[in-house]
């Protein structure tokens, strides 16, 4: 069926253009031979062809162009003819001949603009006429092709100031008068045609009316170009009547488009005179008219005029324009109780825009703004819409993006409330956006009390929010938002230590609430940034502080204790034992034996109630060693009850070869460099022994168990460790024991029930070669391995 | 042969000349035999000089009874036809009963002949005005030979010439209100008018202006009218919606038109009416009809 009517309608408008055409070469030779009656004959049959009703607004454009350019050569011959003797006024009278209504309007028009040209006549005389005459087109296609017609021949002759057919000193106004009134009723025809045919057709109709909303908004743009129009003519008359057009003609498609015309087409600075009578408006349009996308381009607009020189802005603060558009919006709002609620927050959204450009030093205005959003928002509950949503984030993105300083928007009172009307999900991405913006900017955000509001901005990151789903977020996600809290913590940052001090207080109380999940991500940026606060007030050697409430690292040190707790607890314990590792570091460099000891302390807990793998009991126990091994704060006593706990744990781990590497790694308790009172040569041998034992016994396992002995590396390494030790001068490390241990892996090497290594014997050839070329180098050390044979 | 030719010939000329034929206004007049030939035009109160020339045929004689010249206004019902009404008769005696050998000459004159009825060529009737020109004879019949020309009376503006205006409508279907700037118009006249549109519930696919001519003969039981559509002129395309004010602008000069005519010798009249039809999608027609006043301005 639909297909059928396509082709029809082909074939009608193939036939239209036939006769058309037809009829215009008969008019050419009537114009050739200069004969007007046959011109005026052949050209109203041509024109006859315009009368048809089939075509669908598209195609009879395609007969309309045709019949246009017709009819210019035709205006041409009537200019001639005048020339030649013919008087205007009587053409003007023979085109009225015609009996048909169409063609002979055609004429008129195509006769007038030749009339008007002619000066016999006043120009707004004829174009009264001719404005006039064409009322007797009542049908909507027809007529607004007839007067687009009409609108396109008269638009260079308007009696506009300046124009050579300028008239008396009301010249402009009817000039004014003329377009206004082909407008108004181009614009009734437009509307309509909504009215016409039968109901199920309404889509195909709209559809029509759109492809012929630019024959209306032309008129405007005539309007817009017409020199006389100062601003307060603008003001007075044009405005109000093209709105009192646009207002009475109730119809939805013309009010939003004729509405976005007036604002494209008219200059911004009127706009901006005539802000009161134009937003006047917008309440009285149809309630469903999508006020916010028209309202939001005008704001736009004004935006990009108040942007475009900062002369125009006095203009702005004298006319109130804030003032103006947000109480225009609220009424809008009134207006249209139905308008969506995604409306709603574009229209604040576009406004907050054009205070940020227009006023940007006007927080109180972005504030009204966010706060006249909440107050609409009140009462609807979570916002589920995803288009909405969607807008609010824009929303709230607009003052970051502005001042690039999420400081401002802390200032704005109303801001965290907007947030709360988000649902879970899009409170994450507002605040990751929070956080970019912080990131992007290298904000600087320096003050407890800025931090407290930031974090109640982002908290949907920092906590679980009431009756959140956890379930459904994606592990990578949930990773993302959480290192981006953590950068954001080691971000904050103030030189002055009792500010920062707070500060860290105020993440740690946020951060505390994160649960299990997230303070495995939070905890250690905290505890990262504590230590450096640490390090900073180390740094002072006399403690500045002389109150009591003053920021000391012991009262941090405390803080960090409850803090890493709260890891052990959810339980990460691995976590936490590192962490305390490097407090217990921090605290050995502030001196501070008792509160380090106390780390070690549960550094020891943790590993022996919490961390049962055994894989991460040898990660767990290098730590410890290690750390350990750079303690120099502590007494002898407290050393030797950490170092004997340290070696016992490491004695008893699972798998032979662990035991052996970690107990040879505490032999480095006993002997550091620049500490001379831990040089405990006898001790570093008796692990090493102790180490060697256990690699003996780990080959004879191997041997039980499989019938061929493990590789020789844990020999090599320890030997590695006696060459150590026997290069930093421990006497109880002697030639002969380095000797019988590189035997000792030569026989192992060489016997048949071992497993071929080639790591290994790799390992043990570069450390030959290390000895021969220690020999070699000569020198106190070489005479030392001199007697060392290889 | 010649001679027998000869013998039903005529036996002389007439010929009937107006004393100002050539600057006189010249105008077509349709005949009988469906050719239009121009003619004198006259109006009322005029006199009408010339001469009569007749010339026998080479150098016969001619024997009358007298030779006479008659103006004759005359009226023709078709369903009559052959039967004229002489409504103004006029005879002048131009010469007494003799022979003519020769060419002769005679000037006549009928001054300011009262002719109140201009010349009608209708579908039904025909008024005429003939110079008439009879040589009586004895025995045989008389030769006689006519002269047709026009008369145009011309009248000024009237002095009271009222619009037309009128509120007509189908009740809840549509309501109209029309007007014209005058009840009478003259034939070069424009109708100048409007039609608001008070209600229309019916719709409408284009609305038209016709001028009729109605032409009433004879009177009583045998009385004939006969309406022609002079015009037909297109005043709008499409449906109107309440409100709508659709201008009218019709030229008349385009058009056939003579001045109304009222029982002319109380044989015909001849009436013209503006009729508005509005026709809608099922072309069904709404009209209204009203008798306008056509009259002859004289022109200046």
């Amino acid at each position: 069926m639909i297909a059928d009517g396509v082709e029809d309608e082909e074939k009608w408008l193939a036939a239209g253009i036939a006769g058309l055409q037809q009829n215009a070469f008969y008019m050419h030779r009537a114009l050739d031979s200069n004969n007007l009656r046959d011109a005026l004959k052949y050209s109203a049959q041509m024109l006859s062809e315009l009368r048809t009703s089939r075509l669908s607004p598209h195609k009879y454009y395609e007969l309309y162009m045709r019949a246009f350019d017709e009819l210019r050569k035709l205006e041409m011959f009537f200019k001639e003819e005048t020339r030649r003797g013919c008087s205007i006024v009587d053409l003007y009278e023979l085109v009225q001949h015609a009996g048909n209504i169409l063609p002979r309007l055609y004429l008129l028009c195509t006769v007038g603009s030749v009339y008007i040209k002619s000066k016999e006549a006043p120009a707004k005389d004829v174009l009264k006429d001719l404005v006039e005459m064409c009322r007797g087109i009542q049908h909507p296609v027809r007529g607004l092709f007839l007067r687009s017609y009409l609108a396109q021949v008269s638009r260079d002759k308007l009696p506009d100031i300046g124009s050579e057919y300028e008239g008396d000193a009301d010249t402009a106004v009817d000039a004014v008068e003329f377009v206004l009134q082909n407008f108004t009723e181009m614009n009734k025809l437009w509307v309509r045609m909504q009215h016409q045919g039968p109901a199920r057709e309404k889509e195909k109709r709209e559809k029509e009316r759109s492809e012929l909303r630019d024959l209306v908004g032309k008129n405007l743009h005539v309007l817009s170009q017409i020199e006389g129009i100062d601003l307060d003519m603008y003001k007075d008359s044009v405005l109000p009547r093209v709105l009192e057009q646009v207002v009475n003609c109730k119809d939805e498609i013309a009010q939003y488009y004729l509405m976005d015309c007036i604002i494209q087409v008219f200059p911004d600075e009127y706009h901006l005179q005539t802000l009161d009578v134009l937003l006047g408006a917008f309440p009285q349009l149809q309630p469903t008219v999508d006020i916010k996308t028209v309202l939001s381009r005008l704001m736009e607009r004004l935006s990009n005029y108040a942007a475009s020189s900062a002369d125009v802005l006095p203009e702005f603060l004298q006319v109130e324009a804030f003032a103006k558009l947000n109480n225009a919006i609220g009424k809008v709002i009134e207006a249209q109780p139905d308008m969506p609620i995604l409306g709603v927050i574009t229209l604040y959204s576009s406004l907050l825009t054009f205070t940020l450009h227009v006023h940007p030093d006007r927080l109180d205005y972005a504030d009204q703004v966010l706060g006249a959003c909440v107050k609409k928002l009140s009462g609807k509950g979570k916002l589920e819409e995803n288009k909405a949503t969607k807008q609010i984030v824009a929303l709230l993105s607009a003052p970051l993006d502005k001042y690039n300083d999420i400081v401002t928007a802390l200032k704005l009172s109303n801001y965290p409330r907007v947030l709360e009307y988000l649902d879970t999900e899009t409170n994450k991405v507002m605040s990751t956006v929070i956080i970019q913006s912080i990131m992007k900017n290298k904000t600087r955000i320096s003050t407890a009390d800025r931090v407290e509001a930031l974090f109640e901005l982002i908290k949907g990151l920092i906590k679980d929010l009431d009756g959140a789903v956890l379930d459904e977020v994606d592990e990578d996600d949930f990773k993302e938002e959480q290192n981006s809290v953590a950068r954001l913590i080691q971000l904050l940052h103030n030189d002055e230590p009792e500010e920062m001090f707070k500060i860290i207080c105020t993440v740690r109380k946020h951060i505390l609430g994160g649960g299990p999940k997230r303070l495995p991500f939070t905890v250690p940026p905290l505890v990262f940034s504590s230590l450096k606060l640490v390090r900073q007030l180390q740094g002072q050697e006399e403690n500045p502080f002389g109150e009591e409430e003053s920021t000391t690292p012991k009262k941090i040190f405390q803080l960090l204790n409850q803090t890493v707790e709260t890891l052990s607890n959810i339980p990460a314990p691995e976590l936490a034992l590192q962490l305390y590792l490097q407090c217990a570091e921090a605290a050995n460099d502030c001196d501070l034996e008792p509160v380090a000891y106390e780390f070690f302390t549960q550094a020891f807990i943790l590993y022996e109630e919490e961390i049962s793998d055994s894989r991460a009991q040898i990660t767990a126990i290098h730590l410890i060693i290690g750390t350990l091994q750079r303690m120099h704060v502590f007494g002898v006593e407290n050393r030797d009850t950490l170092t004997h706990k340290a070696t016992g744990y490491s004695a008893k781990l699972l798998k032979k070869p662990d035991q052996c590497r970690a107990v040879y790694a505490c032999s480095h308790l006993f002997w550091v460099d620049d500490q001379d009172n831990v040089k405990d040569g006898e001790r570093v041998l008796l692990c090493l022994k102790r180490a060697l034992r256990i690699a003996n016994a780990a080959q004879q396992m191997s041997n039980a168990a499989r019938g061929s002995t493990g590789s020789v590396t844990l020999f090599v390494e320890i030997l590695n460790k006696y060459l150590y030790f026997f290069e930093k001068g421990n006497p109880q490390i002697n030639v002969a024991a380095i000797q019988s241990l590189i035997e000792l892996v030569t026989t192992e090497m060489q016997s048949d029930s071992s497993t071929p290594d080639p790591a290994a014997d790799a390992f043990f050839a570069s450390t030959l070669r290390y000895i021969e070329f220690q020999k070699q180098k000569g020198g106190a050390l070489g005479e030392k391995y001199e007697p060392i044979k290889a | 042969m010649n001679y027998l030719i000869g013998a039903f010939k005529l036996p002389c000329n007439i010929c009937i000349s107006f004393a100002d034929g050539k600057s006189r206004n010249q105008v077509p007049l349709k005949k009988e035999n469906g050719k239009t030939v121009m003619v004198a035009l006259f109006q009322s109160q005029e006199s009408i000089v010339g001469e009569v020339v007749i010339e026998p045929m080479h150098g016969k004689k001619v024997e009358h009874n007298g030779v006479k010249i008659e103006l004759l206004g005359q009226i023709e019902l078709y369903f009559d036809r052959g039967n004229f009404y002489d409504f103004t008769s006029l005879v002048r005696e131009l010469d007494v009963p003799g022979e003519l050998y020769e060419r002769k000459t005679y000037p006549f004159e009928f001054s300011t002949v009262e002719m109140p009825y201009e010349s009608y060529n209708g579908v039904n009737v025909r008024l005429r005005y003939i110079l008439k020109v009879t040589i009586s004879r004895n025995y045989v019949s008389n030769i006689v030979e006519y002269q047709d020309f026009v008369v145009r009376n011309y009248t000024p503006p009237p002095s009271i010439n009222n619009s037309i205006k009128m509120e007509v409508g189908i009740e809840d279907c549509l309501h109209i209100e029309f007007e014209y700037n005058k009840s009478k118009y003259h034939l070069k006249d424009v109708i100048i008018g409007k039609i608001y549109f008070l209600l229309v519930r019916i719709k409408l696919k284009n609305m038209e202006l016709e001028i009729r001519r109605r032409e009433s003969t004879g009177s009583g039981p045998n009385t004939y009218v006969e309406t022609e559509t002079l015009a037909k002129f297109e005043l709008m395309d499409g449906a109107p919606v309440r409100g709508e004010s659709i201008p009218v602008r019709l030229f008349l000069s385009p058009y056939e038109l003579a001045p109304t005519y009222r029982n002319i010798s109380n044989k015909f009249s001849v009436k013209y009416y503006l009729n508005l039809v509005l026709v809608d999608e099922e072309d069904r027609r709404y009209f209204k009809q009203q008798e306008i006043t056509m009259y002859r301005l004289l022109e200046t």
